[in-house]
C-alpha cells in the first residue's frame, strides 16, 4: 500500500505563525471597520475574511498536502458557491 | 491481505460532508447578499447594534481552539499523548467560552426586545428585521456546529485517553478537527458580515 502514505506532519512552529497571521488579520479587520470607506467596506472585510479562511484551509485543515482527489473536489464545491451566490446577486440586482 | 485502513478515504469522505455544509451555509449568504442589497442603511443600523467587541473576542477565541486542535494532532502523531490530551481539553473549553458569550450576547439582545417576531422589529424598518432574523438563524445554526464540533471533540479526547487513537491511527481526531475547523471557517465570514457593517 505504498499510495496510502503517511498524512504530512504540521509542525507546532508553522501551525504557531498561521495562528499569528490569523489573529493579526483579525486586528486590522476590526480596525479598518472603524474607519468609513463607503462602498468599500464590504468587499474589504471580505477579501481580509477569504485570506485568513484560506490559510485555515492551507495549513490547519492541511488542503495544501492533500492529494488531487480532495483538492479539485474542493475547488469545484468552491465554483458552485461562486456560481449561486453571483447568478443570484445579479438576478436581484438587474431584475 | 493486509488489513489496513484507509486514511485517504476516510478523509475523502470527511471533506465530501463539509462541502454540503458549506452549500448550507453558502444558501444563507446568499440570502444576505440581496438583502443586504436592498437594505443596506437598514443592515447598517443593525449592525451597529451588535457589540463587535465581544464578536472579536469570539473570533480570536475560535481562532486559537482551532491552533489547538491542529497541534493537539500534531501531539498525538509525535506520540505525546499528555500534551494532545490537554491540547483537546483546552479546545473545548474554548467552545464553552464561545457560547457563554453567544449566550450573554443573545440575552441581552432578548431583553432589548430584539428578537423574532417581537414588538420592535415587527413594527421596526423592515431590513432592520431581516437582519436580525438573519442574525439569528445564521448564528444559532453556527452555535448548533460549535455543540456538534464540541460533542466530536469529546469523544476524541476519550478514544486518546483509552488509547483508541495513537501516533498511527488517528483518523477519528483528524475528522473531528476538520469539522471544527469548518465551525471556524463560517465564523470567519460571519464575523465580518454582522458584526463589522458600516
Amino acid at each position: 500500500m505504498q499510495n496510502d502514505a503517511p498524512q504530512h506532519l504540521m509542525g507546532y512552529k508553522t501551525l504557531a505563525a498561521v495562528l499569528a497571521i490569523l489573529l493579526m488579520l483579525t486586528g486590522i479587520t476590526v480596525g479598518v471597520s472603524y474607519v468609513d470607506l463607503g462602498i468599500m467596506n464590504v468587499p474589504l472585510a471580505l477579501g481580509i475574511a477569504s485570506t485568513k479562511v484560506t490559510f485555515v484551509l492551507l495549513f490547519f485543515m492541511h488542503l495544501k498536502y492533500e492529494g488531487k482527489a480532495i483538492k479539485v473536489s474542493f475547488l469545484c464545491t468552491i465554483f458552485f458557491l461562486a456560481i449561486m451566490i453571483s447568478f443570484t446577486f445579479w438576478d436581484v440586482a438587474f431584475r | 491481505m493486509e488489513n489496513k485502513s484507509d486514511f485517504t478515504g476516510i478523509r475523502i469522505g470527511m471533506w465530501l460532508f463539509l462541502y454540503t455544509e458549506i452549500i448550507l451555509f453558502g444558501g444563507l449568504f446568499v440570502l444576505y447578499a440581496v438583502y443586504l442589497h436592498m437594505y443596506p442603511d437598514d443592515f447598517v443600523s443593525g449592525g451597529k447594534q451588535l457589540d463587535r467587541v465581544i464578536g472579536a473576542l469570539n473570533t480570536v477565541i475560535l481562532l486559537i481552539s482551532s491552533f489547538t486542535v491542529a497541534a493537539s494532532i500534531t501531539a498525538i502523531r509525535k506520540n505525546s499523548k499528555k500534551l494532545s490530551l490537554g491540547l483537546l481539553a483546552f479546545s473545548f473549553l474554548c467552545g464553552v467560552v464561545f457560547l457563554v458569550n453567544k449566550y450573554f450576547e443573545w440575552g441581552y439582545k432578548f431583553h432589548h426586545d430584539i428578537y423574532p417576531n417581537s414588538e420592535t422589529l415587527t413594527n421596526g424598518p423592515p431590513g432592520e428585521n431581516i437582519f436580525f432574523g438573519l442574525y439569528y438563524v445564521i448564528t444559532g445554526l453556527h452555535g448548533l456546529h460549535v455543540i456538534i464540533g464540541m460533542t466530536l471533540l469529546a469523544v476524541s479526547f476519550i478514544w486518546v485517553a483509552k488509547g483508541k487513537i495513537e501516533h498511527n491511527n488517528f483518523a477519528m481526531l483528524e475528522n473531528s478537527g476538520l469539522y471544527w475547523h469548518l465551525v471556524d471557517l463560517i465564523w470567519i465570514f460571519v464575523f465580518p458580515l454582522f458584526y463589522l457593517v458600516l
